[in-house]
């Protein structure tokens, strides 16, 4: 019985990898924009400007306390009533680029903290001036203590776009809920789906944790 | 905005949202308990010495880990019925619930045993203590201190992932707002309404982890 079922799946096989390039889609170019805002806040947040860093603080509270689901939900059913009409695919990338947003402002913050205070001094008194000293002084030495979370973020992001799939975006987790319509079994169906997310993330976590290894030994020095 | 808010369309479903928040408590307080005892029963077997009882935890740990807790969902929920396992939707929530946090409990507690100084252990071993001996009154008494503070964010994303329970129909806070978008076309009310309740667990789990991590630190110092 499990012979029929298997064929069935393999020939819609294509419509589960277009699933999958909608997934590497949405959560690609949300990890973009989320990186680039994320950066912004954290360095924000890591400076002395005390009404930006509280503004910026709240918000990451407010996306850190809620499921992501809720957030995507008012952002598809209540913007339109502002006359904002989103596709599903633009609220979804927008919804996961801010998710990203907030996770990786607290990543950023905390690997700029971890820099000693002796550096930024230093490249105060060579004559540096603010941009200077991120660029060439703190930066490059907290990336050292950003880049093993951020790997590791960017997979707990892969799998939250998941969720997208509730308002309509066609993605593997959608592609498998239309299926397993059809074929009525769950086991064969999600284990695909499963396995094509598998495929994405295992390599990266893979990736983060060695990261956490060589950063890691290299600056206990 | 704020003239059309409809605030006695929320007071008029209080009701809803009240059953819904001790709903939404309790299955994520089920799930956490549940992946407690999974997270125990998987990390002790990971850091075995057995190869029969460490690899079938790894691959454990490491699927749920790679994949999302949506997916894992939707497996348990059009997969257990396709065997033939009878299963309610309150079921398959929380199995998928604690089998997807049990895998970061087991990582999470392995974590803490791991970052028992291994001066402890040496001391403990020269000292005559067996293995059992050795957890039990060296190693977990400082591993769970460590622990606790990563507990409670895990307990923070169980609450937050419990909303997806909503996509298989379960009653919580997400399905309150979807409810009130449906019945009343009030989506705004609702959803912000399921927001503003999750927040305030959100809130109360904070201060207990900005607590838990203080007294780290005096026992660390003290």
């Amino acid at each position: 019985m499990w012979g029929i079922y298997l064929e069935q799946l393999l020939q819609s096989l294509p419509f589960f990898l277009k699933g999958l390039w909608m997934t590497v889609a949405v959560s690609g170019l949300s990890l973009l924009l989320g990186t680039a805002v994320g950066f912004l806040w954290g360095i924000v947040r890591a400076s002395r400007r005390r009404i930006l860093k509280a503004l910026i603080g709240a918000w990451v509270d407010v996306i850190r306390g809620t499921p992501f689901l809720v957030q995507i939900f008012i952002l598809f059913f209540i913007l339109p009533e502002f006359g904002v009409h989103l596709e599903a695919f633009p609220a979804a990338v927008i919804a996961l680029s801010n998710l990203a947003a907030c996770f990786i402002c607290e990543i950023v913050s905390s690997g700029i903290e971890s820099v000693p205070h002796g550096q930024r001094e230093a490249a105060v008194s060579s004559g540096l001036n603010g941009y200077q000293q991120l660029r060439h002084v703190i930066l490059p030495q907290a990336l050292r203590v950003i880049l093993p979370p951020l790997v590791g973020q960017y997979v707990l992001l892969i799998k939250d776009s998941s969720v997208v799939s509730a308002i309509g975006v066609m993605d593997v987790t959608r592609a498998g809920w239309l299926t397993v319509q059809r074929i009525p079994q769950g086991i064969l169906v999600f284990g695909l789906v499963g396995l094509l997310y598998f495929a994405i993330c295992y390599p990266l976590i893979q990736i983060s944790g060695a990261l956490e290894k060589r950063l890691g030994r290299s600056s206990r020095r | 905005m704020l003239e059309t808010f409809n605030f006695r369309v929320i007071l008029e479903y209080l009701p809803l949202y009240g059953t819904c928040l001790l709903a939404t408590l309790w299955l994520s307080a089920a799930g956490l308990a549940g992946s407690l005892a999974v997270g125990c029963a998987a990390c002790a077997m990971r850091i075995s010495r057995f190869r029969a009882l460490h690899w079938p935890a790894a691959v454990y740990i490491e699927s749920i880990r790679s994949t999302p807790l949506l997916a894992q969902l939707y497996f348990l929920y059009f997969g257990l019925p396709s065997l033939g396992v009878p299963v309610s939707e309150t079921t398959v929530g929380i199995l998928a619930l604690t089998l997807n946090s049990g895998a970061y409990m087991a990582e999470i507690i392995r974590g803490g045993i791991q970052s028992v100084a291994p001066g402890q252990i040496e001391a403990a071993v020269s000292s005559g203590l067996s293995y059992l001996q050795r957890m039990r009154s060296i190693v977990l008494p400082q591993a769970v201190g460590i622990t606790l503070p990563p507990m409670l964010g895990q307990a923070i994303v169980l609450v937050k992932d419990s909303a997806l329970l909503s996509l298989i129909s379960l009653m919580e806070l997400t399905r309150a707002g979807q409810i009130l978008t449906s019945e009343r076309f009030m989506p705004a009310e609702g959803f912000l309404t399921s927001a503003a309740m999750y927040l305030s667990i959100y809130y109360v789990l904070k201060a207990l982890t900005v607590w838990s991590r203080k007294r780290l630190i005096h026992l660390h110092t003290g």
